[in-house]
């Protein structure tokens, strides 16, 4: 029998039964359309995830207290002034490194009031993260040298604070303390789960003046290069670690940021994905079961069709092809189903969800074998069945 | 016995095993079909004769003895060989007719040549012909359902000829219509069996369609128990039962 004759067979057959070939299909239909929406999902979180990393500014280094853990709480640092005089000193220039010294607070202007995180910081924060300011000027040198009592806000501060006014020159204030704004950051938007428009910096001295303390949190250092930023790392932490023997300290990289989220997210994708694959599985076992009963059904068509000179691998070439079109039919419509869904997702949500051609290709090729591996066994039994018998079954 | 014949069995029995025990369907029948021939087998139900027309048709093997069919030994044929062996030495006539149902009577007399690899239009333009033959012309786009018994089973003769086989093999053909329409496929056979030079092998319970063949073969418990070849006017002669065109009865179904 010709190929293209089989596949006319079995797109008969399937017209014959409407209604059951569309349940069959619809499995195939939900488990394809999952694949491709959570893999969709999971592409467009790591996406957004390594943008955010990567806008920070490049060749950065974190340098921090204990040890660089996403599920354990920061320890509480002991680092002061002369620590980040030495980070300095290592660094080679003031103009690469910034620090900051940061504390929950609720600031006010008039009758509104907003919980923001406050940071003390160098003037030169914006040198080495990549930080716009909107509208007025970022800190100076002299106002964190004579501690002076200003401020600059994240801009969802700024609009929560002032609405549509002008904050420039206007008085906030910080826990009890008076501010003048001087200036307003460029929306950024969230990163790493921070929402970064909801800050206020001010000068270090100032902070720790305000929250009666001499200690800082944590480095920044921006290296010169990205052949260097490792060493400058192990200087960095080795320098730390001679002033402070019984405490550990740990400098990351964008690098190795963006490699532990990586993981994490490629793990919840792979396991996104796997449930999914589960309910292609229900799907292919639809397949199956439907197939089996059609090849039940159809016995006597089969013996017809042995008697006329259909060859066992004709007959079992014909069902497999059937069951093959059922799950390739309800792939594509499943890969429709999931490009639409997380177009929608993309556009109307702030998920992100990113389409690759890959998980389209794979979703498609799935939905190919799991009708060629559903199918062989009912096509087996069709091709493998006795004629005399087929002819005789009711 | 010589090898020229359509089909010949020499001593084939044919036993099944059932729940463990063997049961002998077929005791050692020896005979053979020649071209051209036609032949009616009868006996009562369990005699035997489907099994002998299963494995005349190549639908089964014996499980001892020689059976050749268009003159190639089935012994030790797979079933694709087997398969092949069908659609072009044999032509199956059923009593239940076993059309595709929702397929044309055109497409279901093609059907046999969808399996020799024929394209489609060849397909169509034999099937076409041999429908004519059968005087179904009008009858081509009809599914079954829209067909009388009677022109239900002509589409099935047609289907079995249109491969040209060398023996047509008919299991009570008559058995599922009512006496006239019975006795016009009857007819049918004869004249194609006449004018294609066709074996025809009918087997029958009914002692009038067989006293129609030239040639009777009786079964009973599994073995032949006469094989009697008979002047074919005197047959005809004692022919009773219809009058009246025969095709009368398909008429209005």
């Amino acid at each position: 029998m010709r190929l293209a004759e089989a596949w006319r067979v079995a797109l008969d057959a399937l017209r014959a039964n409407r209604l059951r070939s569309g349940l069959t299909m619809l499995g195939m239909v939900i488990g394809v359309g999952a694949v491709v929406i959570l893999v969709a999902l999971g592409t467009g979180t790591k996406n957004e995830v390594q943008a955010q990393v990567e806008g920070l500014g490049s060749n950065l280094l974190l340098v921090v207290p204990g040890q660089v853990s996403l599920n354990a709480a920061p320890a509480v640092s002991r680092l002061d002034q002369s620590d980040l005089d030495a980070v300095i000193r290592i660094a080679g220039d003031r103009d690469r490194v910034a620090v900051s010294l940061t504390s929950g607070e609720n600031v006010r202007a008039g009758k509104e009031q907003v919980f923001t995180s406050l940071l003390g910081v160098l003037e030169t924060t914006p040198k080495v993260f990549l930080r716009d300011v909107r509208a007025g000027a970022y800190l100076t040198r002299t106002d964190v040298e004579t501690g002076r009592r200003v401020a600059v806000l994240g801009s969802s501060v700024a609009r929560t604070l002032f609405g549509e006014r002008d904050p420039i020159g206007q008085q906030v204030t910080i826990a009890g303390v008076r501010f003048r704004v001087i200036g307003v950051f460029a929306p950024l938007g969230q990163s790493l789960g921070v929402d970064r428009d909801n800050e206020v910096h001010v000068p270090l001295s100032t902070a720790q003046r305000l929250l009666a303390t001499k200690r800082v949190d944590a480095f920044a250092v921006k290296a010169p290069d990205a052949e260097t930023i490792d060493r400058l790392g192990r200087d960095i932490v080795a320098e730390l670690h001679r002033r402070h023997p019984d405490e550990e300290f740990s400098a990351v990289t964008q690098e190795q940021i963006l490699g532990v989220l990586g993981d994490i997210l490629g793990v919840l994708t792979a396991v996104l994905a796997a449930i999914a694959g589960i309910s292609l599985l229900v799907g292919g076992v639809g397949v199956s079961n439907i197939m089996l009963v059609s090849v039940r059904e159809r016995t006597r068509e089969i013996g017809l069709r042995m008697a006329l000179g259909a060859r066992p691998r004709d007959i079992g070439l014909q069902f497999l092809l059937e069951a093959v079109l059922l799950t390739t039919i309800g792939g594509l419509l499943g890969i429709a189903f999931g490009v639409g869904a997380s177009l929608a997702t993309a556009a109307l949500s702030p998920v992100p969800a990113a389409l690759t051609w890959w998980s389209i290709a794979l979703a498609f090729g799935v939905s190919c074998a799991v009708g060629i591996v559903f199918g062989v066994v009912p096509a087996q039994r069709a091709g493998r069945l006795d004629p005399v018998v087929a002819l005789r079954s009711e | 016995m010589t090898g020229d014949a359509a089909i010949e069995a020499i001593d084939v029995a044919r036993t099944y095993a059932l729940d463990g025990v063997s049961v002998p369907a077929l005791r050692g029948v020896t005979l053979t079909v020649e071209h051209g021939e036609y032949t009616a087998v009868v006996g009562p139900s369990g005699s035997g004769k489907s099994t002998l027309m299963h494995l005349l048709g190549g639908l089964d093997q014996p499980t001892s003895g020689r059976l050749r069919i268009g003159g190639r030994d089935v012994a030790g044929l797979t079933a694709a060989e087997m398969a092949h062996l069908r659609n072009a030495t044999i032509g199956f006539v059923f009593q239940s007719f076993h059309l595709l149902s929702r397929t044309s009577a055109l497409d279901n007399v093609a059907l046999p040549l969808v399996y020799r690899g024929l394209g489609a239009r060849e397909r169509r333009e034999r099937a076409a012909r041999m429908l004519e033959r059968v005087g179904l012309s009008h009858r081509i786009g009809h599914r079954p359902n829209q067909l009388s018994g009677g022109e239900q089973q002509r589409v099935a003769i047609a289907r079995a000829l249109v491969t040209e086989p060398a023996v047509l093999l008919a299991d009570e053909p008559t058995g599922n219509l009512d006496q006239a329409t019975g006795q016009a496929v009857l007819e049918l056979l004869e004249q194609l069996n006449t004018a294609e030079g066709v074996a025809v092998v009918l087997v029958t319970h009914d002692r009038e369609v067989a006293a129609r063949a030239r040639r009777q073969i009786t079964m009973r418990d599994g073995r032949v128990v006469s094989d009697t070849a008979a002047d074919a006017s005197t047959q005809r002669a004692d022919d009773t039962g219809s009058d009246g065109p025969a095709h009368d009865g398909e008429a209005g179904r």
